[in-house]
């Protein structure tokens, strides 16, 4: 890079790690084998609720080739990726919660040995009644789940509100009220997760783990050993897909750590793929009630959302995703006032989390096809009332979140004029269709999940003699192109190609910290990072190379290999000239770089979900055909226009917009996290429905449709380059712009995912018998909200602390009289 | 990984050898061809074979031959089928069902004989051991009870080939070959409305040859509902062959339904309502809303049974618009997520 002006960033290139993957070069966790390695199975429970009264392990102990069996008793150090979910254990100690949940392992000389011995582990289990339903938590609050918690089996609940909504909405000519559903689904990566555990030679433990948070892990590790942090290590394998499947801290990754530590011989598991579906941490279910007023102008004036969350059996990230869904409506469209009440239940069946957007694209989905339905009713084009409310750039929310640049507008206009929206949306033939929504994303969140004041991504650089350029950042390669990122980031401020830099990610020991590839924090925490640090490296080498050249450091250039004089660029060193020349005048070279988000606006209890220091947006137009004799779906195109900010790489880009169009559609038409319950008065058999890939269905090549991407590029200061994030947020408009455009193709709301056939012609059913032609859940449950904590929007006054939180304003008031 | 239980494994190289490994070996012996449906079975220990006795060794049983009519040899792969003209020009409704099995690399080792074969599938029985064993397992394995209908006397598993329907449609025969001798049989008579005990074949048998008589003008068609354009197995599928006099009169017609019970249903009412007229669409709509009577799906496949048991009628209506004659490539384009000619390349 010289002048401003780019040689890598936003050139289409390949991957730094796509010919591994292509060749099948690159080891993922499972592809590790160690001298001795043993393998180990994980017993679970075949009960959806029960407390294990005995285990006999006595017979499986004595299985040939059988070295050692473990149960709850042996690791029962608790641990969560929240620090205020600390609700798991790495076996079932006394208790399990669904079916599916590790209650022994085995470790044998092999795979199939292990197997063959988990049926020889007696557990005589006495059964609880269960719970299947976020309605029936709510009213069932004997037996609890777990003793945590507000109550019963109430996981946790959340209300706020942003100036006073009810006047504002009596105000509104117009209110729409909705309720809405969101099926819970899977990650599905098609790596299944796998662990290897080694205690090597020095004595310190090693976690090899497909697992996108190395950092996590290794904290969880400690508390869970009981180890010093500086004796363990946990290297993240490149990961075969993550999505957020692989972001919490498993009962695998502990109980191999523990048997490796045990045993003194490397210990493996792989998960198979129906154990995959029950680590999930995967989206949750969500009942939706939003409310949205409006002028009759289109502007809107108020909104009021309550989200239900069927958490499933543990906390995992629960919390934070309960907080997401209220968090992200307001960055879109400007709202003036606003209130948000949530509640997460647990429930019988594996544990929710967070999957690509994060408890984002269920309310997303009620307000976008909330705005469908306004801008009807008021006779407006969809697009032009989104355009009308647009949020401002460089402004702050009602919640208190500070927006830097906005690209939605773009994104609204460049998606209408390919898809040519306008002339064809409620003009096209009955059965065809096409329909608009938008969305926006966080590029990192940013708090950490545990506090502290500590950079959330660091990265050093070592360069020597022999020109190359080594960088080190503990974040996690999972597809998304992250060691690309890294390595583009520095040959771009270096003048150099990425064949001269080797990226080494995602290892305790050898990385500095970095909190882990989700979020879609990466690309602007780790690349902010390697910008600094390779720009301290470019201070040292211009300083060595200015003395060589006789020139002013200003005057020198980077470029092509070389470090030259930009006003006589005949004149330079080669690269590893420059390289000599830094050695001998600093010494070994070495450098640092380091981020942390700027500090959130909002000062209110709950307010550290949804600031980030830059957000994304995306608009997208989906056309479909409906059948209306069967309901049958069928989607030609789908047209997408993200800001990006920057594209620093734009085929990978385009690959992540694609990808997430792919995985919105799966959500929007067909994939579901399903359970089923036998006959009661035969079975409390409470099982997931079908934890295959044959029968969870994800769209094939075949069902995908053609999708146009658009990038909108307006840098943000924020981001590296003033790239913004893509790995979520373009999944976010699909659901609800395929709803809306199944209603402009045949009339029918449709108001809850999957989008099926069989729903389609219920609401065909419904509006031929008078009615109003939906689908779609018939009220929202009922919860006892708290009372809301207040907090006045930013142009009513308000500091963005809570009016009603005395507490919180005691604290307020300590630490500003600290600071003066 | 989830891996194989043990078994002997037995590589005949000829038929009547495998015949006598079966006579020796009785219900204990699984045959293997392509693999595709049994491994995976027996990974979930659906089946647990005492023997396996590998038929890909034998080269007689692979083949497409002429003759009067085509000769199918039962370990052709359903991609040989698929690729084989005459099976293409004169056998449509073959074609297009052997077309939209599965995914091109099932396509490569699965093959005819095992596709009629296919263990009946439901989704409580379609499970891991493990799985199976948090409900306690099930009537068709294991268990006592039909969780799909609890007070069912038998298997409500779900016939899911997709050849059968197709060959019964055509008439087709199979031959089947034991120690003891030979006998063809109509494929229409290969299966029994019973989720555990779904064929007529003998534990001893051998499916060997799938025989069709010359088409002779006979049209035919092949129609699977599936949610997806691959991969999966129909949750109705309608297969329909008829001969059209010169002035479109119907003079024979078959219309079969397959995956909405434990053997494929021969709607022999609809497709005596064409028999003698044209088809117009009200005879269309006729027979389809009559073969759409037999149709009882359960809660045991993809898709709510409800829309399964709506939608009969429309997809049997798809199949008679083409034996008509229509051009219903756009919808077969809708409904499959891709144009057949993709599978046979």
């Amino acid at each position: 890079m010289s002048d401003g002006r780019f040689d890598l960033v936003g050139r289409p290139r390949r991957r730094v790690d796509g010919r591994g993957k292509v060749l099948g070069e690159t080891r993922f966790a499972d592809d590790l084998t160690l001298p001795r390695m043993v393998h180990m199975k994980l017993l679970r429970s075949p009960l959806p609720h029960a407390r294990i009264r005995r285990i006999d392990a006595s017979e499986a102990e004595a299985h040939p080739g059988v070295l050692l069996v473990l149960t709850g008793k042996d690791v029962p150090g608790e641990y969560g990726i929240l620090p205020v979910s600390q609700d798991e254990t790495a076996l079932a100690v006394e208790r399990v919660r669904f079916v599916g949940d590790p209650v022994a392992a085995v470790v044998a000389l092999d795979e199939a040995t292990a197997a063959d011995a988990l049926a020889l582990v007696e557990v005589d289990y006495e059964p609880l009644a269960t719970i299947a339903t976020p309605e029936e938590a709510l009213t069932t609050p004997e037996p609890r789940i777990h003793a945590y918690g507000e109550e019963g089996n109430v996981h946790k609940r959340a209300a706020f509100e942003f100036g006073d909504v009810e006047e504002a909405l009596a105000g509104a000519d117009l209110v729409v009220d909705g309720v809405y559903s969101y099926e819970g689904n899977t990650h599905l990566p098609i790596e299944q997760h796998a662990s290897l555990a080694a205690v090597e030679k020095d004595g310190h433990l090693t976690l090899w783990s497909s697992t996108q948070c190395p950092h996590y892990v290794h904290r969880a590790l400690q508390k869970v050993l009981d180890l010093p942090a500086a004796h363990i290590r946990v290297v993240a394998t490149p990961n075969g897909g993550g999505f957020g499947g692989k972001s919490d801290v498993f009962n695998h990754e502990m109980v191999a750590a523990k048997a490796a530590i045990l045993l003194g011989r490397p210990v493996k598991i792989c998960l198979t793929r129906e154990e995959v579906f029950y680590c999930h941490r995967g989206r949750h279910p969500v009942k939706m009630r939003m409310r949205t007023g409006v002028k009759n102008d289109g502007t809107l004036v108020g909104m009021t959302l309550q989200t239900l969350l069927d958490g499933g059996a543990y906390g995992s990230y629960g919390v934070a995703s309960l907080f997401y869904t209220g968090a992200l409506q307001t960055v879109t469209y400007r709202v003036p006032r606003y209130r948000f009440e949530g509640c997460r239940v647990f429930t019988n069946k594996p544990p929710c989390g967070p999957k690509r957007g994060h408890g984002t694209p269920q309310p997303r989905f009620a307000q976008e096809i909330q705005l469908d339905t306004i801008a009807e009713k008021l006779g407006m084009d969809p697009a032009e009332l989104r355009l009308k409310n647009v949020a401002e750039p460089n402004s702050l929310t009602a919640n208190w979140l500070r927006i830097g640049t906005i690209g939605l507008a773009e994104c609204i206009r460049r998606v209408v004029d390919a898809s040519d929206f306008t002339g064809r949306h409620r003009k096209l033939p009955h059965g065809r269709g096409v329909g608009l929504a938008c969305s926006s994303y966080l590029c990192g969140a940013g708090l950490a999940i545990y506090w502290n004041k500590m950079p959330q991504s660091g990265v050093q650089l070592k360069l020597d003699r022999s020109g190359l350029v080594t960088v080190f950042s503990g974040a996690t390669e999972i597809g998304q192109g992250s060691d690309d990122v890294l390595v583009a980031l520095v040959a771009e401020i270096l003048g150099i190609e990425p064949s001269d830099v080797r990226a080494v990610t995602g290892d305790t020991d050898l990385t500095p910290v970095d909190l882990g590839s989700y979020s879609s924090r990466v690309t602007l925490m780790m690349g902010n990072a390697a910008i600094q640090a390779a720009e301290r490296a470019r201070a040292l080498i211009a300083e060595a190379a200015a003395k060589r050249l006789d020139i002013p450091r200003e005057r020198v250039g980077f470029g092509g290999r070389r470090v030259f004089d930009v006003e006589d660029a005949g004149r330079g060193l080669a690269w590893r000239e420059a390289l000599v020349a830094a050695e001998e005048m600093h010494g070994t070279l070495g450098t640092v770089g380091s981020y942390t988000p700027p500090r959130a606006a909002a000062r209110f209890k709950g307010g550290g979900v949804g600031p980030s220091a830059a957000y994304s947006y995306s608009a997208a137009v989906v056309e479909v055909e409906v059948d209306p004799a069967t309901g049958w779906i069928t989607v030609p195109k789908i047209w997408i226009a993200h800001d990006i900010g920057r594209a620093l790489n734009p085929v990978s880009v385009r690959g992540q917009v694609e990808g997430s169009v792919y995985m919105g559609l799966g959500e929007a038409l067909m994939e579901e996290q399903a359970f089923r319950r036998l006959p009661a008065r035969l079975s409390g058999a409470l099982v997931h429905k079908f934890p295959s890939l044959l029968e969870y269905k994800s769209p094939t090549t075949h069902d995908m449709p053609d999708v146009e991407t658009v990038l909108v590029e307006d840098p943000d200061p924020a981001g590296p380059f003033g790239a913004k994030e893509v790995g979520q947020g373009p999944l976010l408009p699909i659901m609800p712009a395929v709803s809306n455009a199944v209603y402009d193709a045949v009339g029918v709301r449709i108001h809850e995912v999957p989008i099926t056939p069989d729903k389609v012609l219920k609401a065909l059913d419904d509006r031929a018998r008078g009615g109003p032609g939906r689908y779609g859940p018939d009220g929202f449950p009922d919860v006892e909200w708290p009372e809301a904590l207040r907090v006045p929007p930013p142009w009513e006054g308000g500091d963005g602390n809570a009016t009603n939180d005395p507490e919180r304003k005691r604290a307020a008031k300590l630490e500003k009289v600290k600071r003066t | 990984m989830i891996r194989l239980p043990r078994f002997s494994y037995r590589a005949p190289r000829s038929a009547s050898e495998a015949a006598a490994i079966l006579a020796g070996e009785g219900p204990d012996a699984a045959l293997l061809a392509g693999g595709t449906d049994l491994l995976p079975n027996m990974k979930r220990r659906q089946q647990t074979p005492r023997t396996v006795v590998a038929l890909r060794g034998i080269s007689a049983l692979r083949g497409v031959r002429n003759g009067s009519g085509l000769t199918i040899g039962a370990c052709s792969t359903l991609t040989e089928v698929v690729r084989d003209g005459r099976v293409r020009r004169e056998f449509a409704g073959l074609w297009q069902a052997a077309a939209q099995v599965a995914t091109p690399h099932l396509r490569n080792m699965g093959t005819i004989g095992g596709n009629l074969c296919l263990d009946t599938r439901c989704t409580y029985y379609d499970q891991s051991l493990e799985w199976r064993r948090a409900i306690a397992f099930c009537m068709k394995k294991d268990g006592t009870t039909c969780w799909v209908a609890p007070g069912s006397p038998r298997c409500l598993a779900v016939s899911s080939t997709d050849t059968a329907p197709a060959l019964i449609a055509l008439g087709a025969k199979v031959r089947l070959e034991s120690a003891g001798g030979d006998r063809l049989l109509d494929v229409a008579d290969l299966y029994r409305n019973d989720g555990v005990r779904y064929l007529a074949r003998r534990p001893d048998e051998i499916l060997t040859e799938v025989r069709l008589d010359p088409a002779d003008g006979i049209r035919s068609t092949y129609w699977k509902l599936r949610r997806r354009g691959s991969f999966d197995f129909p949750v109705l599928s309608v297969a329909a062959a008829a001969r059209l006099a010169a002035d479109g009169t119907v003079e024979s017609a078959r219309i079969v339904l397959g995956a909405v019970a434990s053997r494929p249903l021969v709607a022999a009412d609809a497709a005596h309502a064409l028999r003698g007229g044209t088809l117009t669409d009200g005879a269309i709509r006729v027979a389809s809303a009559a073969a759409a009577k037999l149709a009882k799906p359960m809660d045991n496949t993809d898709f709510t049974l409800h829309w399964r048991k709506r939608v009969a009628g429309e997809i049997v209506a798809l199949a008679l618009r083409e034996i008509r004659g229509d051009d219903v490539r756009p919808d077969r384009l809708r409904l499959a997520r891709h144009g057949l000619d993709s599978a046979g390349i």
